[in-house]
């Protein structure tokens, strides 16, 4: 791995430090800058999408709600979505608002843990703990409302399962106040903290046309100028009804999707405030049948890290026939490629934080237009292509594993 | 161009107790239906197995003991605590509690068994 | 043979190495209970330093394969050798220290130096990719600091007119208040030893997301220990140097309360280290190459002049 002309590969990933969860990024280096990167994904593949085929649409909520811990909500709604509209069930109107608040304190949640998360990644723990305390609000107020930290069990096949009391309503507003405050504060210190804006300005820059050929989604693409939202574009449960500012900057860096991110969690208060006030009384759930009739159904949702696209087909049986999850950190994560060309080894981590990955929504299968090379292989055959993959690609040669270690077992 | 903003933040901070629950010694309180272990009420139960069919991860068992008298098993290490058993029991003889501290160093306590004779109905590990 | 006791008595135990392991302990304790405090947060108890030397030692040194086993296992040795031996020329709380000759104000900065080398070195021929780009940035962020460090120091030592540590404890002792002339070469310092500390902003070699631990990567059990030894002393030593050069006042006073107060003096500079890396974020190495060589090497020159009109005026 050493080539002479003092050009070397270093690993990072799938475990590493910087990452909070594995992914392989196989970087060429030059000293300090990097001369290209190599992405490998998969290591947080589940196998979610077909163990969804083999349990019955209510078993599959809550399946499809732990694709991943922070939004869970949104994969959640975004599935629920798709079955409500291949049933043909009209959801009332207070479920739909309810889903909106729990979606926009998910959001909350999920933007101040990544503002702890880029402060992590620059050497700048203090944000993480203070913007983590604070985090601790939302946390505790979800607690409240849904019965859990994060997978919230909130949704069902025809609405929601709880419904918001008079008290916990008073105890959301209460945290948004609080949170309003400090979340001011954290656009002061993003905006004027000098060794903050030396480490986040013109680094991973993504120019407006590369984020539209890269097709970025969410806070990524927005803070190049993309003005995309699915919230606004096609607005889904209440978002309709809401009045909000869609946030785009064009700053083209990471200082852009800093503030991009801060500002969205303003907007978010906003939100939750009026729906809150305008949340009309009402039953809280339609009943659903057991068995969904045939048909497929596309839903679109847009989750704290972009758009999160669901598919359902349902063939008249209590299983679905096929789920696919698109997760919109797939989207982001080619960009990173082209992010990461000519800069420093220091700036890896926080790109790669910047566009808010999550590797496990993203490990689903992704099948490649290769007619008729379908093949079936057995677990020593996939052992073999595996070992000799490596030695041929990777010079790693695993085949002498096994053995060392039935020899020091012995 | 101003470095350290946040000292002011941060000196005040020496002034303040920590943000930190110093479990186990101070208590954790979960709030009201918070969604914890499982409590099964025998003499509500018909037997249906509506539980059964929509358990996400198949951790609860009803098992008839006699005629009209059931007994429920229940494996916390699959439970994923989402209390949907308890929204498809059409006699609520299914409860979620705020018990969250169930962690056990032998994997045999986690299966427990609600028993149908018993008048106060404890909790037994199998 | 009472005198060879009393030195040997000096050099291991008080104020050598022993004293410096406990204060180096505490000063540990202290940096990170005051981060943590600073955070928010509780931090860890007293003893914690120590429960984490004494685990360190009691562990397996895993040496890889394909590193060379004796640097590898020099290196940290000759890093807390030279951190230990730089403190016996530095006056603490009295005109004189341990040992003094003219000339050793640089070999103390030397000795100081030849810890960053061992970390080189250390992580050079551990022959991981970590630790090699963790120790080629310990090597690069060394000609940054190095020489606003120097220049800082020795702008102190112009005034007084000697070469040699305890004679400059003389000088300022007979001219009180001369001190005040070298704040800004103080500051200059105390920047650059958060360089020299690798603390943030300055922690570049040990950045824990990117090279996970630099060019400790490959250390474990007893030379881990005998590293993270070697860092704490820096802090004190480093701390000390600073108190000696910047700071010499009071030091006529009677040994017990000469001693309180160079604590006290120590005790800030560590917590102005820990206020420090609590504020700032991590630089990278090229912003921090050219913030040293762009702000604090002019202000040094600048000190070092005025140090010398003001020498000049003073001793007409």
């Amino acid at each position: 791995m050493h080539d002479p002309k003092n050009k070397f590969r270093i690993p990072m990933g799938p475990q590493h430090p910087a990452l909070k969860e594995p992914e392989g990024f196989s970087v060429a280096l030059k000293g300090e800058k990097i001369l290209g990167v190599e992405i490998r994904l998969g290591y947080n593949h589940r196998g979610i999408e077909k163990a969804c085929e083999q349990r019955s649409y209510v078993q599959d909520v809550y399946l499809i709600e732990r694709i991943c811990g922070i939004c869970s909500h949104t994969h959640s709604t975004c599935f629920v979505q798709a079955v409500e509209e291949i049933a043909g069930l009209i959801v009332p109107e207070r479920a739909q608002y309810i889903r909106t608040i729990i979606g926009e304190l998910e959001r909350i949640h999920s933007h101040l843990l990544w503002l702890g998360v880029a402060g992590h990644e620059i050497g700048f723990d203090t944000l993480l703990m203070y913007s983590w305390r604070d985090r601790e609000i939302v946390m505790d107020i979800l607690a409240q409302v849904t019965g859990n930290r994060v997978n919230y069990g909130m949704n069902t096949i025809g609405g929601v399962r709880r419904d918001i009391s008079k008290d916990q309503a008073a105890d959301v507003l209460k945290a948004m106040d609080l949170l309003e405050e400090r979340t001011k504060y954290y656009i002061e210190i993003a905006t004027q903290e000098t060794t903050i804006i030396k480490r986040l300005k013109g680094v991973g820059v993504l120019s407006h046309e590369d984020a539209l050929r890269l097709d970025a989604v969410g806070p990524t693409g927005r803070a190049s100028g993309v003005r995309r939202d699915v919230r606004a574009d096609d607005p889904y449960a209440a978002y309709g009804k809401l009045n909000f500012d869609v946030i785009t900057s064009n700053h083209n860096d990471v200082y852009g999707r800093t503030l991009v991110r801060v500002k969205e969690l303003m907007e978010s208060y906003k939100m939750i405030r009026q729906a809150l006030k305008d949340i009309p009384d009402g039953p809280i759930t339609v009943k659903a049948p057991r068995n969904i009739p045939a048909g497929e159904a596309l839903s679109r949702y847009e989750a704290p890290r972009g758009e999160d696209v669901h598919y359902v087909l349902a063939n008249g049986t209590d299983k679905p026939e096929r789920v696919k999850v698109r997760a919109p950190t797939l989207a982001n994560v080619q960009a990173v490629k082209h992010m990461l060309r000519d800069r420093f080894l220091a700036d890896m981590p926080i790109v790669i934080a910047a566009i808010d990955p999550c590797f496990s929504c993203t490990d689903r299968m992704v099948s490649l237009n290769e007619e008729d090379h379908s093949h079936l292989l057995r677990w020593d055959e996939l052992r073999a292509y595996s070992i000799k993959w490596h030695r041929d690609n990777m010079s790693i040669d695993f085949s002498g594993l096994n053995k060392k270690l039935m020899d020091r077992i012995k | 161009m101003k470095p350290g903003r946040m000292l002011r933040e941060v000196l005040m901070s020496l002034g303040k107790k920590p943000a930190t629950n110093l479990y186990p010694a101070e208590e954790l309180k979960m709030p009201d239906k918070f969604r914890g272990k499982l409590k099964f009420y025998s003499e509500k139960c018909i037997g249906c197995k509506l539980c059964m069919k929509d358990c996400p991860t198949n951790a609860i068992e009803i098992v008839k003991v006699a005629d009209k008298d059931f007994e429920a098993h229940i494996d916390l290490s699959r439970c994923i605590y989402c209390a949907q058993c308890v929204d498809s029991c059409p006699k609520d003889a299914l409860e979620a509690t705020r018990d969250v501290e169930l962690a056990q160093l032998d994997a045999s306590k986690l299966k427990i068994i609600f028993h149908a004779e018993l008048p106060k109905n404890p909790p037994e590990s199998a | 043979m009472t005198s060879v006791l009393r030195q040997l008595f000096s050099i291991l135990i008080f104020p050598g190495f022993l004293f410096l392991v406990v204060t180096g302990l505490g000063a540990e304790f202290i940096d990170r209970k005051l981060y943590a405090r600073l955070q928010n947060r509780v931090g860890p108890p007293w003893f914690q330093p120590l429960a984490d030397l004494i685990k360190l030692l009691g562990k397996e040194d895993l040496i890889p394969c394909e590193a060379n086993p004796r640097m590898f296992g020099i290196a940290p040795i000759m890093a807390l050798s030279a951190a230990v031996t730089s403190f016996f020329y530095i006056p603490l709380w009295g005109n004189s220290a341990l040992y003094s000759f003219n000339g050793d104000i640089l070999v103390v900065l030397y000795l100081l130096t030849l810890p960053t080398l061992a970390f080189f070195i250390g992580g050079w021929y551990s022959t991981s990719l970590y630790a090699r780009i963790g120790s080629v940035r310990s090597v690069t962020q060394l000609f940054a600091y190095e020489v606003p460090l120097f220049m800082g120091i020795l702008s102190s030592a112009l005034l007084a007119d000697t070469w040699s540590l305890a004679k400059m404890a003389v000088f300022y002792t007979e001219h009180p208040w001369f001190w005040v002339f070298n704040l800004a070469g103080f500051g200059v310092s105390i920047i650059a030893l958060l360089g020299k500390l690798e603390k943030a902003p300055f922690d570049i070699p040990e950045a824990e997301t990117e090279v996970v631990a630099g060019g400790f990567t490959e250390y474990s059990g007893r030379l881990f220990a005998i590293l993270r030894l070697t860092i704490d002393i820096e802090m004190i030593v480093g701390a000390s140097l600073l108190a000696a050069v910047f700071l010499p006042f009071g030091l006529g006073l009677d040994p017990v309360a000469g001693f309180g107060l160079y604590s006290l003096k120590v005790l800030s500079i560590v917590c102005l280290l820990a206020l420090l890396r609590t504020i700032l974020a991590r630089m990278r190495i090229d912003q921090m190459i050219s913030f040293c060589w762009r702000y604090l090497v002019p202000i040094a020159l600048m000190q070092l002049l005025a140090n010398l009109i003001i020498k000049g005026l003073l001793m007409r």
